[in-house]
């Protein structure tokens, strides 16, 4: 009795999302369209107190639940409350442009939910089961609300893109999985790990299931050689689901690479840093030289998401608790330079106008000088400039990867970083050495201004004093990784 | 209390004035955003005097220091102080400033407040550069600096200026990324990023080699040596003339300050290994970029390829130490970098004051510009000889110390070097002649006013300078004597691991 208990009190944030999402998908039946302001508050509500109440149980140990199945330890805690405020911000990003484009329903929100939900089951998975349904739960909201705008062919397109690719990565980590489980005999990712330490087993089956896995991660954080969907969906998908996609979901995949390769399969260290080191070469090369390419902004941000994948690969292949550290450093200045770069978008998209070529950015700071400012940052950031958070990413990845003596693919980072530079010195250069095409005012609710300056900022003031993130980044690996 | 935050102060006085300019909005309020930009670049210039009146002329090690933790997780400090090299090149950094305000007074007419903020800001993280002891941090204000320098270019510049600054800010990424890879290996060897535990650490000579081509990507694309330069005749070119001033007065001197203070002290062995084939790059500049810069048709090319020239003097002055062992080379590279920095500001504002007027920058556009603006010419000619080198100014008294070093190892090193004099004055004064003398043939020029009171302000402080560090250069020479000794302590004695 007492341990249901305990069980039921560790998943509160998870059944307090749960609930919330049925909730919003029933209010939204009995709600006039005029009232749909509701759903969205709602939805916000959901968020900040999932937040408190993580918050709230939070300890510092490792403690598993319902028979090993999940666990609650520091990362995870950590990884919930950040992508719980992300999404906070998403929301805030996105609600005015899908009042615009009619769809600002309650399934978006719904969807979001449980997609948000499937997130926070991947991050506290300690079972490759309990991992693969909350992958799924996400999969398939993301499907579904790259879809939502049923009218638009494009997205529809890109949704069935995502949707084949998607499962057929599903189909891979299962078979990988299902490899491991004849090797070690188990699929809790404890025992898996005491398994391959201790019994002499036949290793080449449970190399053959883990290369399955390392490719169905690599597709999920769209590292090369699976990173075929990435720029497709990101520039079919309407811009405020790619910025989901883009942004909350690499958080949470992040972890599920952690937990898989780092705490399950660690002893395997040797094997899958290999493979990750030649996904991150290939990565960053093909990411950002095709970058340079492209005139399609969605399309080169996902081009730059594959590059900042490769740097992360770095991290994690260090395979060290510094490395890892590392690597959720530079996720967490990720997901903050891509709400800030996605949110600009929104933020100049209009009625019947999308902002998503880089010629639409063009002599921005004279139309607004403020907020090019704040893409200004958001772009330098990406490009690993110092005064900005992404400097000190990329500076603890590439810490980490010397130290585990990669020094050859380090110089090969930073010259690839250096070739990054220039499309995003692009972007400046169409917003401030360009005159304005377009000379409408920038209709944006005051909400999303003010929390897209802050986004913006808070990239600005990590880049100044970076030791807070460094702080969680460090502790949430240190107590949660053996 | 300002005694011991002399240095943070010089930092951060003209950052926050920067920002506190931007904050004037758009071009209703540039009146006063220009005197918001000279107030702010009086009161920075002031904050840097006491680094000279309050200093130790006989300690040559770090003064007005100041140190406190920053990011702890990688020993990372904020930690700044200067040394009697350093002084220098911050009062002309601060000194510049003032003179890029005023150089854009009434010349710049869009973006004042943007303009004159890009500045400010770029003279504090300039500040900055020169007087971090910590290698992260110094690195951070390395690679911010290009930021505003990008912006001045590509807002402010000529026709082709997006090529140009694009250019010039993936050079000089490209250069420091590897300087970045290098900090981090000495991290890791030596726990700290601190540049006195940088000193102290032995490194065999595979580690040397590789750090000091890490750091001479970083420097010589900077200062900028040959073959690594063709970045600086474009980015001269397309900037505006305060962003040439700064570019040619201090930017430069930012990788000629570098290659003293982190190549020549952390890797010594390496440094007295490469030294013959440092002093040949230099050589190459020295004598080839000369004849380059004789076939300018373009004004402000052709000073930007004597600017490459002239910095050759000063590469040259510092490894010829390796082979001469007496410090009067060095001595002499480090008055060269700051009579460059006076000479050259003054060559671009000279062209300046004639593009402003007449919009072009072809030496075949004028031609008897005497007649019509006989004070300017005065100036300009002045500062012509002293590029030159010509004796009683600034300009001869480096070049006459390096080519003294010079021969002290090798004749024909000293040979090679002192065709500069000939080749120098012969581009230079080529260009006085086409034009500011001979029959006047343009419209244009005919109609030419003299310079303003604003402009002769200007142009006269400089002369002074050059004038006055040519009769008496004393002033910087007892300024870097001590350092210069102490620093000997640290590149001469090698530090291969059981030697």
């Amino acid at each position: 009795m007492q341990n249901i208990q305990l069980d039921v009190i560790t998943i509160l944030p998870e059944i307090i999302v749960f609930t919330m999402a049925m909730v919003v998908l029933l209010t939204d039946l009995f709600l006039k369209p005029s009232n749909r302001m509701m759903i969205y508050l709602l939805s916000q509500f959901t968020l900040l107190a999932a937040i408190v109440a993580i918050i709230k149980t939070h300890t510092p140990t490792i403690g598993y639940v319902f028979t090993g199945l999940f666990v609650d330890d520091t990362l995870s805690d950590t990884i919930k409350v950040m992508i719980l405020s992300s999404t906070f911000i998403y929301f805030v990003y996105t609600r005015s442009y899908l009042e615009v484009r009619k769809l600002f329903c309650g399934e978006f929100y719904a969807l979001c939910l449980f997609g948000l939900l499937g997130m926070m089951i991947m991050v506290s998975g300690s079972h490759f089961l309990t991992l693969y349904i909350g992958l799924e739960l996400l999969s398939l909201s993301l499907y579904a609300l790259v879809a939502l705008d049923r009218d638009n062919a494009r997205a529809t397109e890109a949704a069935m893109k995502y949707f084949v690719l998607g499962a057929l990565a599903s189909g891979m980590l299962l078979y990988g999985i299902s490899m491991i489980y004849g090797a070690t005999g188990s699929l809790n990712l404890a025992q898996v790990a005491s398994q391959i330490l201790n019994v002499d087993l036949h290793k080449p089956v449970l190399v053959l299931g883990l290369v399955f896995v390392v490719s169905g991660l690599a597709f999920k954080l769209g590292a090369v050689p699976f990173q075929m969907w990435v720029p497709d969906v990101y520039e079919g998908a309407p811009t405020a689901m790619t910025l989901f996609i883009a942004s909350v979901s690499k958080l949470a995949a992040f972890v599920f690479v952690i937990r898989f390769l780092a705490q399950g399969l660690s002893a395997l260290s040797h094997d899958w840093a290999g493979m990750l080191l030649m996904m991150a070469v290939l990565s960053m090369a093909i990411g950002n030289v095709t970058a340079i390419a492209q005139t399609n902004l969605k399309r080169m941000l996902a081009y730059s998401t594959i590059s900042h994948v490769g740097f992360l690969l770095y991290g994690i292949m260090s395979a060290s608790i510094n490395g890892y550290a590392s690597a959720l450093f530079y996720i967490t200045a990720y997901v903050l330079m891509t709400l800030a770069g996605f949110g600009m978008m929104l933020l100049l998209s209009r009625k019947g106008f999308e902002a998503e070529q880089i010629s639409d950015l063009k002599g921005l700071s004279q139309r607004s000088p403020w907020f090019a400012f704040m893409m200004m940052i958001t772009m330098f950031s990406m490009a690993g400039v110092p005064l900005t958070v992404g400097f000190f990413a990329k500076f603890t990845v590439l810490q980490a990867a010397l130290q585990a003596g990669y020094t050859g693919m380090v110089v090969f980072a930073v010259l690839m970083a250096a070739i990054g530079a220039y499309y995003y010195l692009r972007v400046v250069w169409y917003m401030y050495f360009e005159k304005p095409e377009d000379a409408s005012a920038i209709t944006a609710p005051m909400d999303m201004k003010l929390i897209l300056s802050l986004n913006a900022l808070l990239l600005l003031a990590l880049g100044l004093f970076p030791q807070p993130l460094m702080n969680i980044a460090g502790r949430a690996m240190q107590l949660s990784i053996q | 209390m300002f005694e011991t935050h002399l240095l943070t102060l010089a930092i951060w006085v003209p950052i926050l004035a920067g920002i506190l300019i931007l904050f004037t909005g758009n071009d209703k309020n540039a009146a006063l955003a220009r005197w918001l930009a000279l107030a702010g670049s009086l009161v920075a210039f002031a904050v840097t005097i006491p680094l000279y009146t309050h200093f130790d002329f006989a300690n040559g090690g770090f003064q007005f220091s100041e140190t406190y933790e920053w990011i702890t997780s990688f020993n990372i400090r904020y930690s700044l102080g200067v040394d009697g090299i350093a002084v220098p090149l911050i009062l002309l950094t601060s000194f510049t400033t003032v003179l890029v305000v005023i150089a854009g007074w009434e010349v710049i007419e869009t973006r004042v407040a943007q303009y004159n903020a890009a500045f400010l800001i770029m003279s504090g993280l300039m500040i900055g550069v020169f007087s971090a002891l910590d290698a992260i941090m110094y690195y951070i204000f390395w690679e911010a600096m290009l930021i505003p320098m990008f912006l001045v270019i590509g807002i402010w510049g000529g026709p082709n200026r997006v090529y140009a600054t694009i250019k010039f800010f993936l050079y000089t990424l490209l250069g420091s990324l590897l300087m970045l890879v290098a900090f981090i290996y000495l991290f890791q060897k030596t726990g700290s990023f601190a540049l006195a535990d940088f000193y102290k650490l032995p490194l065999d000579m595979t580690a040397q080699l590789l750090i000091f081509g890490a750091f001479f990507m970083a420097f010589a694309v900077k200062i900028p040596m040959w073959p690594v330069h063709t970045w600086l005749p474009d980015a001269h070119v397309e900037a505006p003339t305060g962003g040439s001033l700064v570019l040619a007065a201090i930017m430069l001197k930012l990788g000629g300050y570098s290659f003293l203070r982190f190549a020549m002290p952390i890797t010594p062995d390496a440094s007295l290994y490469l030294a013959p084939y440092m002093i040949a790059l230099s050589l190459i500049a020295v004598v080839y970029i000369a004849f380059v810069a004789l076939v300018q048709t373009d004004m402000k090319k052709l000073i930007a390829y004597s600017s490459i020239s002239h910095m050759g003097f000063v590469t040259l002055g510092f490894f010829i130490f390796y082979s001469a062992g007496k410090t009067i080379a060095l001595e002499g590279a480090i008055v060269q970098m700051i009579s460059h920095g006076f000479i050259s500001a003054a060559m671009f504002l000279c062209v300046g004051v004639l593009y402003d007027r007449v919009h072009s920058r072809n030496i075949a556009d004028y031609g008897g510009v005497v007649d019509t603006m006989p004070v300017f010419t005065g100036f300009a000619v002045l500062f012509a000889m002293a590029n030159a080198g010509l004796p009683g100014t600034s300009g001869f008294v480096g070049e006459f110390m390096v080519i003294l070093g010079a021969i002290q190892a090798n004749f024909w090193y000293a040979f090679a070097a002192s065709t500069t004099l000939i080749m120098g004055a012969a581009y230079t004064l080529w260009m006085v002649k086409r034009v500011f003398y001979g029959q006047v043939t343009h419209q244009h020029v005919a109609e030419l006013q003299d310079i303003n009171k604003r402009e002769f302000l200007i142009l006269a402080i400089l002369a002074a300078f050059v004038i006055g560090f040519g009769v008496y250069p004393k002033p910087i020479t007892e300024l870097t004597h001590a350092s210069v000794a102490q620093f000997l302590s640290h590149m001469a004695i090698s530090k291969l691991p059981g030697l």
